[in-house]
Order: structure tokens, then sequence, then C-alpha cells
């Protein structure tokens, strides 16, 4: 989305750690990283390898792909729950190539659930987006990718079933990590309405009034929780 | 029960016995006599009651060099042939049975018959008896007996007379009107001259002994060749060997889709959101909306439309999410594409063989898809669960088996599903045959459809995870 889409020349350099295992999508990562101001510190192809990179050059971002050697299954997601632990405050993003809602919910378990990313590899095509993604997460957003979310929307469950359609496409947009001002924008609809919208789905989902992200946070976590046990 | 008469002391067979030093001391020679007199009854009374089928043979022996009409031969020919076809294996399947009881005399083995269990009625006994080849060695075998019955009759009438004259001819000439005993090289006329005749024959008597050993042996080993299936240890023996082979088979079967599936994440799908990627870094420096831009955004969205259908082709063969967090979040995801609202609930302690995991995985999608396409349910219950196998039910292949795991899927649809109509579950069925498991499809008209699988979680030989 364009309005949220930062130009590449008007940003501050956030250093970046890459983990990627696949050589030819390593190097295409750091090329996308670096013109959209990540610059790529250090760029490896293992979660111990991610680990001590991380320590070494105390990076603002780290990219990582869940599925690395030596077992392709989920080092990269463990590494990364482990740095978030260890590193509070460490904005990562995961990248996966199919959609597991427990994967999710493990990486926003990990710290407070601010700063974090979990979307589909390929979402990475379409650079600017991504770009503005990994902008965001660096700023403190949480964000879920779509298909997540759509995925969990499918799933018949209590908390869900007292949303109503509209309040299940805000909460989608939260979970993706947006403000309310983007929302309003991309639901073409005021901003006090989705004030309102997001009031109902604390509300729905019991969370107390508190400061703004982090109930927003709350939200999509509670919601991610109740899904996927 | 047969073993019970078997000589605890001495030589285990006949054959060790016959080698022996002490074949007479043993109880063989006894058994081998009985064997012989009633080898003797049964060929005598099978001379009667095969009668209707060889009559027509013997016919078109003494036709032949007769001056016979080439017709007349071909017709009694014929009628021979038919007789045996038809007659012999109701003679022979008895007379195979009986042989093989009276065959526990010298070899008490296990004697048991190559029959298969033929279904029910007459004709299914009929099919089945007059195609095997167990009940054409019993045709082969009442052919034998008669020069076996005649090499008998031979030898024990001539031994078993010798014995009997030598030992009684000083006895015989004890009385003064017999007339003198002719022994061929010499005349016997008085006791006394008789006397040595007469100490010979424990010596008929022991070669009677012998040669009944012998025959015995001899018709042993032909009965045993022609009517004795192979024991039943060995054929359990070939089923296992079987049952293994089939279970590795799958088990390569679902390495390979594993195999696949990863070379096809790690290698084409890779290389796709690369270049998807390297397209979206072309289109920052062109201008939006340009001719060239719009070829890019065009190629792009090609590209990420194969990158989707690559994707649930991957699925399809072997899904990720099976291998890396097992069957819960594989039923789970499956139910998230299914259209139809889903329910899993699962109690699966630990991981499970990859073969386990992958048949009940393809089970409950084909499962989910029928319900899809079939059934118009609005709601659908996925259930797993382990729990400590009843062995039984598996058959003696299984017996190292632990665990079982069950698998249902329930929906609330209209029914009337048949595994036999030619859906994908009768392919699945087999898969889960193979496994030791079973399948069972309840579906009456107007529902509820439940499909329950068992599968066996056993020590089936795995191979490496890749």
């Amino acid at each position: 989305m364009r309005t949220d889409s930062h130009e590449p020349d008007a940003v501050t350099p956030v250093p970046t750690v890459l983990a990627e295992d696949g050589v030819l999508l390593r190097e295409g990562l750091a090329g996308v990283l670096e013109r959209f101001g990540f610059p790529v510190v250090a760029a490896v192809e293992d979660g111990e390898a991610l680990v001590a990179a991380v320590t070494e050059h105390r990076p603002g971002l780290v990219v990582t792909d869940i599925r690395m050697p030596p077992d392709f299954t989920d080092e990269g997601l463990r590494a990364a729950v482990r740095l978030r632990q260890e590193n509070p405050g460490l904005a990562v993003v995961a990248l996966s190539q199919y959609v597991e809602l427990s994967y999710a919910t493990d990486l926003l378990d990990s710290g407070d659930g601010k700063g974090v990313g979990y979307l589909l590899k390929q979402r990475v095509g379409d650079v600017r987006e991504f770009a503005s993604v990994l902008r965001r997460v660096v700023e403190g957003a949480t964000f879920v990718d779509p298909e997540v979310v759509r995925q969990l929307l499918r799933r018949s469950a209590d908390p869900l079933e007292r949303l109503t359609a509209r309040e299940r496409q805000v909460l989608e947009l939260m979970a993706e990590g947006h403000s309310n001002g983007a929302i309003a924008r991309k639901l073409v609809v005021s901003d006090a309405a989705v004030g309102k919208h997001v009031g109902n789905i604390l509300a729905k989902l019991d969370l107390p009034p508190d400061d703004d992200v982090h109930r927003r946070v709350q939200a999509v976590l509670a919601y991610l929780r109740t899904q996927s046990t | 029960m047969n073993t019970r008469n078997v000589p605890r002391r001495g030589p285990g067979t006949l054959r060790q016995a016959l080698a022996g030093p002490r074949y007479l001391l043993t109880s063989w020679p006894w058994r081998s006599l009985a064997y012989t007199l009633t080898t003797l009854v049964v060929g005598g009374v099978l001379f009667f009651v095969a009668l209707p089928v060889y009559a027509p043979w013997t016919v078109f022996v003494a036709m032949v060099g007769q001056g016979h009409s080439t017709g007349e031969l071909t017709v009694t020919f014929l009628s021979g042939l038919f007789t045996v076809v038809f007659f012999a294996p109701l003679v022979a399947i008895p007379l195979g049975a009986l042989e093989r009881r009276r065959l526990h005399l010298v070899m008490p083995d296990e004697n048991s018959s190559g029959h298969r269990a033929p279904p029910a009625g007459l004709w299914g006994w009929a099919r089945t008896r007059y195609s095997e080849a167990a009940t054409w060695r019993e045709v082969a075998y009442a052919v034998v007996m008669f020069p076996i019955f005649g090499l008998a009759f031979l030898v024990v009438v001539a031994l078993a007379t010798a014995t009997i004259v030598l030992a009684i001819s000083p006895l015989l000439l004890f009385n003064e009107n017999e007339p003198a005993i002719s022994m061929g090289w010499t005349t016997l006329t008085t006791p006394l001259e008789a006397m040595p005749y007469a100490l010979v024959s424990p010596l008929t008597a022991a070669l009677l002994l012998y040669a009944c050993g012998l025959m015995s042996y001899g018709h042993g080993v032909i009965a045993r060749a022609l009517l004795v299936g192979p024991p039943k240890e060995e054929l359990r023996a070939e089923l296992d060997q079987v049952t293994e082979s089939r279970a590795r088979l799958v088990n390569a079967f679902e390495y390979e889709r594993r195999r696949i599936e990863r070379d096809l994440h790690d290698g084409a799908q890779q290389r796709l959101v690369a270049l998807s990627m390297d397209l979206g870094m072309a289109r920052i420096d062109l201008e939006e909306g340009s001719p060239a831009d719009q070829r890019v955004v065009a190629a792009q969205a090609k590209a990420d439309e194969l990158i989707d259908e690559l994707r649930e082709l991957v699925r399809g063969i072997h899904p990720r999410v099976l291998t890396d967090r097992g069957l819960h979040d594989a039923l789970q995801e499956l139910a998230d594409h299914c259209p139809v609202p889903v329910t899993v609930e699962t109690a699966i302690p630990n991981r499970l063989p990859p073969h386990v995991e992958g048949t009940a995985y393809f089970v409950v999608a084909e499962a989910l898809t029928n319900v899809y396409k079939h059934a118009g349910a609005t709601a659908v219950t996925v259930r797993a669960h382990l729990a400590p196998g009843d062995l039984r039910a598996l058959g003696a292949a299984q017996e190292t088996t632990t665990a079982i795991l069950t698998v249902e899927v329930t929906d609330n649809g209209v029914g009337g599903a048949d595994q036999r109509k030619g859906s994908g579950l009768t392919g699945l069925s087999d898969r889960v045959a193979v496994m030791g498991g079973t399948m069972g499809l309840t579906s009456p008209e107007g529902g509820p459809t439940r499909i329950r699988v068992e599968l066996p979680c056993g020590p089936i030989p795995t191979n490496p995870t890749p």
C-alpha cells in the first residue's frame, strides 16, 4: 500500500541480520533490505550462526527463515524466540513457506509481543509492502500474515463468533500491525468508526483498557491463543 | 497329537533308524510293517474303487494295435480323459486325506494338506478343488499307488511265505504222510534235514522287516512330495516376509514423497520467490503505471500464482506441516482448508512413525474432500487418538505392535456413501491394509457418515528421516 510505504532514501538505516539458507533468496533479500534502508550487517544460513551474529552485531532487526539447516524444521523460529527472550525489544520478522498458526503464536508469545512479524515467504515479492512491514515491526508493531488471520477466521470458536464481520476485518488489519488511521483508509470509513470497532473488539475479547498499542497486541494474541490450542 | 507316537528313545526318523545298526530293536520296523500291510489294504480297495476311472484306459490300451480305427481310439481316449478329469479327484481327494493320516506311521511330522479352504456351497468347493494343484498331485499319487501296491505285494508275499515255510518245515516233515519239501537245489525229507533251514527263517523275517522299512521310506517320501503342502510355519514365515516387504515399499514410497516435497520446496519454490522478488525490485526503478511497469506487474502476478499453485501441489504430495509439527497441526491445517466447518480433536501424546502419520493424514484429507463434494454436510468432526492395541485383531504378523492410532471422520451430511463406488477411499483402504490396519465406513441413507481407521503404530522399519 502506497500510504504505508516508506521512501527508501528518507529513513534512518536499521542494521539488519539476515538468516536464510537458500543462496539465491539470501542474495535477493539482502538486495531488497539494502535498498530500503536495512543495511545487512551479517547474512547467515542457520540458527546457531544467527544467534552468534546478533550477539556480535546488535542489529536493530532480524529477518529469518523459519526452516533452516541442520534439521530443516523450525530452527529459525527457535532461534528467533530465544533471541527475543535474551534481547527484549529486538525486532524479528520470521519468514515461513506455509501458514502455520503455532509458529505465529510461538513468535508472538516471545517477549512482549511487540516488534515481531510472521509472514509468508512469497510476500517478499511485493518489495515495497515487505519493506513497509519491516519498518512497522522495527517501530514496534506486530504483523501477522493476512493468510494466518484468514485461516483463523475460518475456524469457528466462541470469541470469534461474537465479532461482527466488520470487526473481524478490523481485527485482521490490526493483526497486520496497521494503525487506526491506516485501517480507516483501507476500509474507507472514518477514524472514529474504526475506533469504535476496536473498542468493541477489545471489549468482546475481555481486554481491560490500557495503552492502545499494548491492548492491540493483546487482542491479536488472545485471539491467536484461543484459536491454536 | 501326532508326535505322541514318535519313539522317545533311539533314532528320530525312519531313515536314521534304517541307517543305524539297531534298526530291528526300535519300533520303526513294526511301524513300517504296519504301513506296508495297510498299503496293501488301501491299494486293494483302490483297485476296485478307482475302476470306473481307469477302466477306459485299460480298454484303450487293449485296443491299441488291434486294428481299430483312429476314430474309435480317439473316442476311447477322450472318454478316458473325461473320467480322469471329472472322477479322479473324487477318488484321489479322500485317498489323499487317508494317506496323509497313514503317513504319520512312518513320518510323524506335521502333514498338512496343500488344499485351500473353499468358499461355501458345492459349486465353490468344486471350483476350488478342481483348480488347485494339490488335487492333481493327489491324482498323481493315486496313479503311483498302483506300482507301489504291486511291489509291496510281491515283496511281502514272497518274504512272508518264505519265512513261514522255513519256520514250520521241520514240523511239516514230522507228519509221515507229508511229501518231501523241495527247496529248489535240494529236497528235504526228514525234520532233521529241515532244521538248519528253520534256523534261517529269523533271517528272512529280518529281511522282511528291512524290506518293509525301505519300501515304507520310499513310499513315504513320495507321499510327502505329492500329498503334503508346505508346513504352516513356512507359510507364516513367507507371509511375514511379504508383509514386511510390503510395509517397506509403502515406507519407501512415503520417503520418496517427502524427498520430492523437499526438492520442490527448497528448489523450485525458492527460485520462484527469488524471481518474484527480482521483479519487485525491477518495479522500483520503473515509473508506476508505465507499459514496462505493467508488464512487470503481470509477470510478478504470474510468478505469485505459480508459487501458490506449487504450494498446493506440494501440500498434496506431502504436507510440510506434517513433517515439521506432527499430526495434530497437519489435521488442523486440513480442517482450515476445508470449506465445511471442521472440529479437530486429537489425543496423541507423541510423534508417530512417518508412514502412520502420512496415512492418517491422507485418509482424513480424502474423507474431507468427499464430505465437501458429496455429503452436503454442515459440520464435520475429526477425532484421532492413540490407544493400546488389540493384538488379536491384527493377526500374528503384528505381534510387536504396541499402540493403535484410531482416526474417525464423522459428518452430518446426507449419507449413502459407498466405499466401492470409485471414491478415493479404495486406494486408501489398500494403504491402510498394507500397514495391518483396518478401515470401516458406515453411511446409512440420511446420514451420518463415519469413516473409522485403525492403524497399528508398530515398529515397521523406517527410512532415515530426511
